[in-house]
């Protein structure tokens, strides 16, 4: 059990719920008050978008409420969400349909099952290695050479995204930080918040400030006066959340610009692969979000370094890297 | 556990396998009877199609699937204890009643009643007029069975719905599924003359089907 309800949990839930009835609050007055058809849409957006968060923090504290086995379960299931999205994006051919089972219903349980078990050494190998090796080679038993190359990148790519990365939030859960014991579900809080926090302010930032865009032909909303304020905001919340974490506030401000840039490059990267498939969201699975993989991008790449740089800095005794 | 905790069950599972999105053109809350018409190319169709049906309108609607089909003792039971499928014999439904021999024109006469009396007063229906599986690229041609169900109870609306994606959830010959998101659209009800004759019924039924797919 990594769960327990001491006063800075309290606090955190506090934070939110006060956080999200302030949204919803402002979100209903402004969309009163707002007359052009263009702020009503936005408004219908914001507001669509405020209620979809209600419901995943109440998912959200309800795995946490279960322990590592609980968010292990969310997480693994998140995984298999965003696979079905990511597959449903790349139009596999029929000789395909006997590696995605595998991918959806062998290599994700494993992966959480590894974390959960914490063996260390097999969740971070196995899909970079292992599935990279089967994946080619259970194509091969299916007899079709027509784009193997394209087919086998496409499957690994998305076991890596949806399941290897997102793996990683769940794994901050196997820490074992020197004086921050059964606490890491306060570490994974930090995480999500700070990614989340981070699209949400270069969402409001770029809707009010925007002007110059940074990739108009990869995501025409991303702005550089949503970035920045949006990075410099998250950033400003991850260090005054810095209590809550095993970092002091230079450690924490350093930890919040890892995530959010990070999270950036992973909204960016997504963003490129539904231009390239032709779509607008991934799915529509979320209200007013679009599908999982959208909300979920920011996390699939500030996850991955912000366990490692955890694990390196945080978790003694340091292991062979620095050696 | 109680038949309808079952069929949620099914129901929620398919969700699950097919996430599928909706989109309604036709109105989606109705008191009318109506026939959902959709194009066939896999095992989930219809539990899919079902599922993303109102909770309302979901208890009164009833598939009706190929008897050869259902045979079997387990996927009976489910058929026609869960879902109230209407089992019909295959063999007289598709085969074209002018050529046919006499004993599929009995057949298919059977099938017809069994249908209308299922659709009674308060059901509406799920049926696959294509009679078979297609590859999911084309909307093949209709059997005539859903012109002779108009001719019986034209007060009823048609109206045809499109299915995408669900063939690559469980393609031909396998047995293990994949997740795949899928997508379902509710046309508008077909739009009939007084008197239809059956190769114009059939022609704009297929039309309205086939327009779907490319909405």
């Amino acid at each position: 059990m990594n769960f327990k309800v001491d006063h800075q949990m309290l606090w955190i839930a506090v934070g939110v719920f006060g956080g999200l009835s302030l949204a919803s609050l402002t979100g209903f007055v402004l969309s009163r008050t707002v007359k052009s058809d263009g702020g009503k849409a936005t408004m219908a957006n914001m507001n669509a978008r405020t209620r979809s968060w209600w419901i995943m923090v109440a998912i959200f504290a309800l795995s946490f409420m279960l322990g590592t086995g609980g968010s292990m379960f969310l997480f693994g299931f998140i995984s298999l969400l965003a696979l079905r999205e990511y597959v449903s994006l790349i139009s596999p051919v029929p000789a395909d349909h006997r590696t995605l089972f595998w991918s959806f219903f062998v290599f994700t349980p494993v992966q959480y099952l590894f974390w959960y078990a914490g063996w260390y050494g097999l969740a971070v190998i196995l899909i970079p290695v292992y599935a990279f090796l089967f994946v080619p080679t259970r194509l091969t038993l299916a007899h079709e050479t027509a784009g193997f190359l394209d087919r086998a990148a496409r499957i690994h790519w998305g076991l890596m995204v949806c399941i290897y990365c997102i793996s990683y939030a769940p794994a901050l859960l196997t820490l074992q930080i020197p004086g921050y014991e059964k606490q890491d579900a306060k570490l994974l809080l930090f995480l999500v918040m700070v990614a989340q926090l981070s699209d949400v302010f270069q969402y409001v930032w770029g809707k009010v400030l925007g002007r110059h865009k940074i990739a108009p032909t990869i995501s025409p909303n991303k702005t550089w006066e949503g970035f920045v304020g949006g990075v410099a905001s998250a950033c400003a919340v991850g260090t005054a959340l810095y209590w809550m974490t095993p970092f002091t506030r230079l450690e924490a401000l350093g930890m919040s610009f890892a995530i959010t840039i990070m999270g950036f490059a992973g909204g960016l990267t997504m963003s490129a692969i539904k231009r390239d498939r032709g779509v607008k969201d991934f799915g529509a699975t979320i209200e007013g979000h679009g599908g999982i993989l959208d909300r979920m991008d920011s996390i699939c790449f500030s996850a991955p370094l912000f366990f490692h740089l955890t694990r390196w800095l945080f978790v003694s005794p340091h292991p062979k890297f620095f050696h | 556990m109680s038949h309808p905790l079952i069929a949620s069950a099914i129901a929620g599972g398919a969700r699950l396998l097919a996430g599928p999105t909706v989109r309604w053109i036709a109105p989606k809350a109705t008191s009318r009877q109506r026939i959902y018409f959709a194009n066939h190319t896999s095992h989930l169709d219809f539990v899919v199609l079902w599922s993303v049906l109102p909770p309302e309108l979901r208890r009164l609607t009833r598939p009706v699937a190929a008897k050869d089909y259902w045979q079997s003792g387990l996927k009976r039971q489910i058929a026609v204890n869960v879902f109230r499928a209407v089992l019909v014999d295959r063999g007289g439904k598709s085969s074209d009643s002018s050529n046919g021999a006499p004993g599929q024109l009995e057949s298919a006469r059977r099938a017809m009643e069994v249908i209308v009396r299922a659709l009674g007063r308060r059901h509406s229906l799920i049926i696959f007029p294509e009679g078979t599986r297609g590859d999911g690229d084309r909307v093949a041609a209709f059997k005539s069975g859903i012109y002779y169900l108009w001719c019986k109870r034209p007060d009823v609306e048609f109206v045809p719905v499109y299915l995408s994606n669900l063939n690559r959830i469980l393609p031909k010959g396998e047995f293990l599924p994949v997740p795949v998101i899928s997508r379902v659209v509710f046309g508008p009800p077909l739009q009939l003359e007084q008197r239809e004759s059956k190769d114009s019924f059939l022609t704009k039924a297929h039309a309205a089907l086939d327009a779907l797919g490319h909405e």
